[in-house]
């Protein structure tokens, strides 16, 4: 893969004394959809955030577009407005949705798109509505979250993100919290987004969603990418690698 | 033995009690206005500052809340001129009494506000590149807002009858005006009953006025 999009290399990080990234190397090439699986604590959702530098990390290094993003030289964090400029960069859609409470559907989309993209409100109302009606919720742009289920919620919360043009958008568990009859919806929107060329790194515990949907899965474990390839090939092959083996057949066995 | 009410003296002089309670308002408004700024600044100090800073900040809140405001209020007015050469009128005196005072209270009102924001809104906000600036006034200040205005309303009520302490220095306010017409006409009840109604009714009003507030910032509270 020549020239990755995003190109994560020996990252470290502990929270105080459990290190939960041990020397990380990831690249996620444009267009490419990368799931990252594993079992909780494995540090998937540590990895995600330190993408978007919502976590620092203690070593390492994370490129997007061949630039560092929090730190301007080793062991030198960037300065806050940098670093805005920088996760402007990124989109991220939350396990728990994070919409602003105060703010309508469209608004929530308008914010990113007024403050940081400088748009005219005009010219963010519109594209909070062609986003809005992408997701299938353009009759919702003037209700607040509460009024929202929580798929809808969700799907606010992806055109949020993407409305923003961000190079990659970061997807953390972005099912977990809902009921399973509103999964669908949701996962039918990133499906539709992948088709689209949009590049993603996703944290999700849907291995079905996971296989026919990324380029690639990742399986972490205990801090370390312990399995990597091809869907597909992964999944036919888990008996290969015995920690992924015994992490879905918990899976099949909590499901099944 | 009886007691005739005669109302008729008080209203002859009402334009002292109407004249203070408008002094009542604006000794509360801008000593609130005051105290808002100083309350956030600080709140937003403790949030984000060290553990020196921290310190400072609960010593001044600390001290405050454990001094009855009459004390202060007698302190800043008769006890500062002498300690340092400064001059001022009583009203202007007790602004600032009432300011410092009212800034310990709205401290630790902004700091809860602020610490109850979930983290994820926070979140949201950086990941979509807001500078933190922009994360203060479009995300943190408006979550805040909600969280606190129930606290923030009855500060703003008990501080408005603090106002009436401002009588002890003979700020004019409205408790002032009840003394004045009690001393002058010696209808005590008469003058007292109107100042009761009349700070009963204030306080009404503002609480009117906060609650409609309120309901305009609680909608989707749960999100």
């Amino acid at each position: 893969m020549t020239d990755p999009l995003l190109s994560i290399r020996g990252l470290r990080k502990s929270f105080g004394e459990i290190e939960v990234l041990k020397d990380v190397d990831l690249d996620v090439g444009r267009g490419e959809v990368v799931t990252v699986i594993g079992p909780s604590g494995s540090g998937k959702t540590t990895l995600l955030r330190c993408v978007n530098f919502l976590e620092s990390y203690d070593a390492g290094s994370i490129r997007i577009d061949g630039e560092e993003v929090g730190f301007s030289a080793p062991g030198q964090r960037r300065n806050e407005r940098t670093l805005a400029r920088m996760r402007a960069e990124t989109g991220m859609v939350f396990q728990s949705f994070n919409l602003f409470p105060h703010l309508t559907a469209a608004e929530n989309i308008m914010l990113g798109l007024r403050k940081v993209r400088r748009k005219s409100r005009d010219e963010a109302r519109a594209i909070a509505e062609t986003w809005l009606d992408r997701v299938g919720l353009a009759h919702k742009a003037d209700s607040l979250p509460a009024e929202l289920s929580g798929g809808q919620q969700q799907r606010v919360g992806i055109a949020r993100a993407v409305a923003m043009e961000p190079k990659v958008l970061l997807l953390d568990e972005i099912t977990s919290a809902l009921d399973p009859e509103l999964v669908g919806e949701v996962l039918e929107v990133v499906r539709a987004l992948a088709a689209e060329g949009m590049t993603m790194l996703m944290v999700t515990h849907e291995i079905a969603f996971a296989r026919d949907a990324s380029s690639r899965i990742v399986f972490m474990a205990d801090g370390r990418i312990a399995a990597e390839g091809e869907p597909r090939e992964l999944l036919a092959n888990a008996d290969d690698y015995p920690r992924l083996a015994a992490f879905l057949a918990r899976f099949r066995a909590s499901y099944f | 033995m009886g007691y005739d009410l005669n109302f008729a003296v008080v209203w002859r002089n009402f334009d002292k009690m109407w004249g203070g309670l408008l002094l009542s308002l604006e000794l509360a408004v801008i000593s609130i206005a005051i105290g808002v700024l100083i309350g956030l600044v600080l709140a937003l100090a403790h949030v984000s500052g060290g553990r020196w800073l921290r310190g400072v900040i609960a010593a001044y809140v600390e001290t405050i809340r454990n001094v009855p405001l009459i004390l202060l209020v007698y302190l800043v007015f008769y006890g500062l001129p002498q300690a340092v050469d400064i001059r001022y009128d009583a009203a202007t005196s007790f602004v600032v009494t009432l300011s410092v005072y009212s800034g310990a209270y709205l401290v630790e009102v902004f700091r809860a506000g602020l610490e109850a924001i979930p983290k994820g809104q926070i979140d949201a906000g950086k990941a979509l590149g807001l500078t933190p600036w922009q994360r203060f006034t479009s995300v943190r200040l408006p979550a805040m807002i909600r969280i606190i205005l129930p606290a923030l309303s009855n500060t703003f009520i008990s501080l408005f009858k603090d106002t009436s302490v401002a009588s002890v220095i003979a700020v004019p306010e409205l408790t002032w005006g009840a003394q004045w017409i009690n001393l002058n006409t010696f209808r005590i009840v008469e003058a007292y009953l109107i100042a009761t109604a009349m700070y009963l009714v204030t306080g009404y009003l503002l609480l009117f006025l906060l609650r409609l507030l309120e309901r305009r910032f609680r909608v989707g509270r749960h999100a």
